[in-house]
């Protein structure tokens, strides 16, 4: 459930904390773009390490770690999946010609399958620091200002909002079950899944229940008796809100720079020199 | 016999839930838990079945060390009822519910009927066998969920809050049940608000707050006691407040039973007319 705990708001004040929401998403927006427009490990490495200062200065660097913990299991297996499709498939390498076969064939693989993996990284941490600095009410007061249906912002909102209770009451549930002699990690692979059986019954009915309950303390009061809804805090600009704006245009504006007219060496070139 | 020796235990999250518990639970004991919310109650009898590991310190069930087996083979012997028994009911009948653990316990099928059936008759729901778990009320769930785990007939029962949500009736049944099990020699292990529950099954108490144990003793000296009872937030039972208010009448003031009070009422007044 780590990975969860990655993205579970606490309330802290800091200066990331208090960016507007809107602007803080569209700098993860922007980190998102040039996570996708590099494939090469050196560019995503350094892509790696923008959103730090962000992590520090929020002082969230536990539960984002935790959160990269988390991502552990499927950058495992990005990798796998990357190296593996490479060393089948090599003519989609223009460095390769031929089966893999030579060390430095070898290792084109290795960086290629690392800055998929790396990309993925990036991915996650940067939405993290989003999710960690962001509070749920916070999101939806950002998606409502900017003109999205209020139905859609406070599903949205909610199903945000419920991802770490749900967490909680899965852990509970597995306790409970396990109190009853269940062992989640015995037998062979479908027995394993099987096991589950006992965890996801509990948590759906709970969830649908939950929903239900929800619905109606909705309605009990008056959830969309008036057509037009007028918010206790409006969000507004401030000078950093632009800054960063300033920023994450300028890093989109290089990105593209980069990504047009430099060629980045291979980080196994590099060091062979 | 479980020992707790100097354990402390600290959430991934962070939080210091446990400072520097010990305690000794005999065979065949009656121990009711009590405290405030976030005292610790919960996660220190989760430690008796293994759900948590100690982060320092140690707790022995019947001399063995919690650390090095897990909650499986701990369960055999310490059943642990939740409080919400919508976390472990997932079968499709009453029955199916019951036989979940002795089928991971590993029981043979001639012995699972006989301790199913012996389950539903102790807990007075035979007549649901055949019905889903989910059909039922919120009091005949929470039978179903304790049948599932006393079918096996631990040695150490704990119960999370045993009597919320049922109703006075129910109430004063579960404490005659509880009462009949320690009467077999069971130990019970009992996480509690419900000062009256307390109060009238007369158990041995400790009192948590902030993750240590305030107090410890039989019920009638920590309930009646203002000053330990203030400490960790709980209100004595309304008898005793009668009797606190009623000090200056000469009355006693460690009066928690109800019998034990008319009957020294009576006696004032008789000796009045």
């Amino acid at each position: 459930m780590s990975v969860f705990e990655g993205f579970k708001f606490r309330k802290v004040s800091s200066a990331v904390h208090r960016l507007d929401p809107r602007i803080k998403f569209f700098y993860v927006i922007i980190l998102f773009v040039m996570a996708i427009l590099f494939t090469k490990l050196l560019a995503l490495i350094v892509l790696f390490f923008i959103p730090l200062p962000f992590v520090f200065i929020a002082r969230v660097n536990r539960q984002w770690l935790r959160s990269l913990r988390g991502a552990v299991f499927f950058a495992i297996i990005i990798f796998a999946t990357n190296f593996i499709f490479g060393y089948f498939y090599p003519s989609s390498y223009t460095e390769i010609t031929g089966a893999v076969d030579s060390l430095g064939e070898y290792l084109v693989l290795l960086e290629r399958a690392s800055a998929m993996t790396l990309r993925f990284v990036v991915l996650i941490a940067s939405f993290s620091v989003f999710f960690l600095t962001t509070s749920p009410d916070h999101l939806g007061l950002a998606l409502q200002q900017s003109h999205i249906p209020y139905e859609f912002c406070f599903a949205f909102t909610t199903a945000v909002r419920f991802v770490p209770v749900l967490a909680d009451e899965a852990q509970t549930i597995m306790d409970a079950q396990k109190a009853r002699g269940l062992e989640l990690e015995r037998g062979n692979f479908l027995k394993r899944v099987r096991n589950y059986i006992p965890i996801l019954i509990p948590l759906i009915i709970s969830a649908i229940r939950r929903s239900l309950e929800l619905a109606e303390a909705m309605e009990s009061r008056a959830w969309g008796a008036s057509e037009k809804r007028t918010n206790l805090y409006v969000l507004k600009l401030k000078r950093t809100d632009y800054l960063l704006v300033l920023v994450s245009v300028l890093m989109l504006i290089i990105a593209v720079y980069v990504w047009l007219y430099v060629s980045i060496p291979s980080l196994t070139t590099l060091l062979s020199l | 016999m479980i020992e707790v020796k100097d354990l402390y235990f600290t959430y991934p999250t962070g939080v210091e839930a446990l400072r520097g518990i010990n305690l000794t639970i005999d065979d065949g004991e009656f121990l009711a838990v009590m405290g405030q919310n976030g005292a610790g109650k919960t996660t220190l009898v989760k430690h008796f079945n293994g759900l948590l590991k100690p982060t320092k310190g140690e707790i022995l069930v019947d001399g063995v060390s919690t650390q090095d087996v897990s909650v499986a083979q701990l369960a055999r012997n310490v059943g642990f009822v939740f409080q919400n028994p919508d976390h472990q009911l997932f079968s499709e009948t009453v029955e199916e519910e019951i036989a979940f653990a002795l089928r991971n316990f590993g029981f043979e099928e001639t012995v699972i009927k006989k301790q199913v059936e012996w389950a539903l008759n102790l807990l007075d729901i035979t007549q649901y066998r055949k019905t889903s778990p989910f059909m039922l009320s919120g009091g005949e769930r929470k039978r179903v969920a304790l049948a599932s785990i006393l079918a096996w007939d631990p040695q150490v029962i704990i119960m999370d809050e045993p009597t919320i949500g049922q109703d006075y009736q129910q109430k004063e049944k579960l404490m005659q049940f509880i009462l009949q099990l320690n009467a077999q020699k069971k130990t019970v292990v009992v996480v509690t608000h419900d000062v009256e529950f307390v109060a009238e099954c007369n158990p041995r108490v400790i009192l948590m707050s902030q993750g240590k144990i305030v107090a410890g003793g039989i019920a009638e000296e920590i309930l009646t006691d203002p000053k330990v009872v203030a400490q960790a937030s709980i209100v004595p039972p309304q008898i005793t407040q009668i009797f606190l208010e009623l000090a200056d009448l000469g009355l006693p003031t460690d009066i928690i039973d109800v019998h034990e009070a008319s009957k020294i009422l009576l006696g004032r007044m008789r000796e009045k007319s």
